[in-house]
């Protein structure tokens, strides 16, 4: 009758292998605390509702945040700029200098728009044609549109643009998208609050799981005291516990799932009447499987955390008296 | 099968509960303890139990020493041990086969492989047709009977009992300790805690009086 090795095991009972004997015990607690849940649907249902919205706020401001920057990144291919030339420079010279910055590498291409075209531009788009006819001369520099390949950093983007107006043909060059820079900027700061925001939610959960189960421990006092009396082990009391954490986090992270789902849902109408009056050809990309299982990952993960951490508190403390 | 040597226990106080306690179970056995309550009884089944740890001397059951149990490997000791109770420590929130069961499921046996055994278990004490019943609308001699299958049905070599009989009338008492006896028969060690001394009597069992923590008398009616 010596005390074997595995704590659990009772060596007389029978000789299945350790690993049915695990799973069985598993399978019967995983079921038994689901049906624990079922037998009390209101306050659990309570408990999943917080956890579902928990987990949906941060969820829902990350959808936000992607769809922007990728309406955004359609806007950064454009990081566009023009360089104005001298204007002493003629067309022959600006055809040069085009040809010149179309070979750096940094460049994806050049277009030249000379001092005639724009002219001719300007006087059909602006109205003011038959004012502009009186002039003399023509006051428009030719100018260079130029895109910058796309593997650009903000860094070499300054140094291009720097270089090209040290030029001495270069009168001035105009950046005319620093604002999508800016927008990047923002939302970049908007994900990091997301992260730090998620942290704390993340905590919150910890805390209204961790309380849940403690009362739950609380009121099963009797059960684990005569559980442990006739022999049961604390991983044998605390399996129960860990899996209703489990299922809290299973069901809270879905409920957020569906939550997030039904709301894109809602704003897919009012977005695709916006879309249509920019003439703008706007998707909303819904959560992927990805983010999808990152959700469900975070809030099983969460629940199991918190369940473990008070279970193992608290059933250390509960001995037979 | 349960060996005591010079058991001291001192509760925090100061109080001693036990004083230089020595006793010997023979294997397969059927010894009661009496005395007064506070005389030590309970004490003494709750070092068996490892519930306390003696405060000096030894403690030994089945040659394990029960100073040498690290308290994780208390669980696995306990297994080993039948134990019942003088207020049966059932659980009322479920029926009488799962409370029978719940020593066979915490070893890890699946519900469908404990059935036989706790089928057995019950037809043992006579309560085979109350097995899906709520323990709570069982008689007290019932749920007794209910906490004694649960005792045995790991099959253990060692049954303890603190005042089995406690709460039951003379007829029910009896009727309990023939199940203790029955057990005996076959094997199993049995130590009681009971103050019923004319129901000890008419059993024949040797009697190892208590007081205040030590050792009274010893009756034995086979010398």
């Amino acid at each position: 009758m010596a005390v074997t090795r595995n704590s659990d095991a009772v060596t007389p009972v029978r000789s299945s292998s350790a690993f049915s004997i695990w799973l069985t015990r598993h399978a019967n607690s995983s079921v038994g605390a689901l049906g624990h849940l079922s037998r009390q649907p209101f306050s659990s249902l309570m408990i999943v509702l917080v956890i579902a919205v928990t987990l949906a706020l941060p969820a829902a401001i990350n959808v936000v945040v992607k769809n922007a920057q990728s309406i955004s990144g359609g806007w950064e291919n454009a990081l566009d700029f023009s360089v104005y030339l001298r204007l002493d420079v003629s067309v022959s010279e600006a055809e040069g200098i085009a040809r010149l910055i179309g070979q750096r590498a940094d460049v994806e291409s050049v277009n030249l728009v000379t001092a005639e075209a724009a002219l001719t531009e300007f006087k059909d788009q602006s109205g003011f044609g038959a004012a502009l006819d009186q002039l003399g001369d023509n006051p428009l520099p030719h100018a260079l549109v130029v895109r910058p390949s796309p593997g650009n950093t903000d860094a070499s983007l300054t140094l291009l643009q720097e270089e090209i107006g040290n030029l001495p043909e270069s009168e001035l060059v105009q950046v005319d998208t620093e604002w999508v820079q800016r927008f990047q900027a923002i939302l970049d700061i908007v994900r990091q609050a997301i992260a730090i925001g998620s942290a704390l939610l993340g905590i919150a959960i910890v805390v209204v799981i961790g309380n849940t189960i403690r009362l739950d421990i609380e009121n099963r006092r009797e059960e684990i005291e005569v559980t442990k009396l006739i022999g049961a082990s604390n991983a044998f009391v605390r399996r129960p516990f860990l899996w209703t954490g489990f299922w809290y986090g299973l069901l809270g992270g879905s409920l957020a799932l569906v939550l997030v789902q039904y709301g894109l849902y809602l704003l897919k109408d009012p977005l695709a009447r916006l879309a249509g009056l920019y003439q703008g050809n706007i998707t909303v990309a819904a959560l992927d499987l990805n983010e999808s299982s990152v959700i469900i990952g975070a809030a099983v993960f969460l629940g199991l955390f918190a369940s473990w951490i008070t279970a193992a508190r608290h059933m250390r403390r509960i001995e037979p008296r | 099968m349960i060996h005591l040597d010079n058991v001291t226990k001192r509760f925090p106080g100061g109080q001693e509960a036990l004083s230089g306690l020595s006793i010997e179970v023979q294997k397969g056995e059927m010894v009661f303890v009496t005395g007064h309550s506070g005389a030590g009884k309970s004490t003494l089944l709750r070092l068996i139990a490892v519930i306390e740890r003696p405060t000096s001397g030894q403690v030994i059951v089945d040659k394990q020493n029960t100073r040498r149990v690290k308290r994780r490997k208390i669980p696995a000791y306990r297994r080993q041990i039948g134990m019942v109770f003088q207020d049966h420590k059932l659980l009322y929130d479920r029926p009488v086969f799962d409370n029978v069961a719940l020593p066979l499921i915490i070893a890890g046996v699946s519900h469908r492989d404990a059935g036989r055994r706790v089928r057995a278990a019950l037809d043992q004490v006579g309560l085979l047709h109350k097995e899906k019943q709520n323990p709570q609308t069982c008689s007290a001699g019932e749920q007794q009977r209910v906490g004694i299958a649960r005792a045995i049905v790991t099959r253990p070599k060692v049954l303890i009992a603190d005042e089995p009989t406690g709460n039951l009338d003379p007829e029910l008492s009896l009727e309990v300790m023939r199940i203790f006896r029955r057990f005996n028969e076959v094997g199993v060690t049995l130590l009681i805690a009971s103050h019923d001394i004319s129901l000890i009597d008419r059993l024949g069992c040797r009697r190892i009086a208590l007081e205040d923590g030590r050792l009274r008398q010893e009756v034995d009616p086979w010398q």
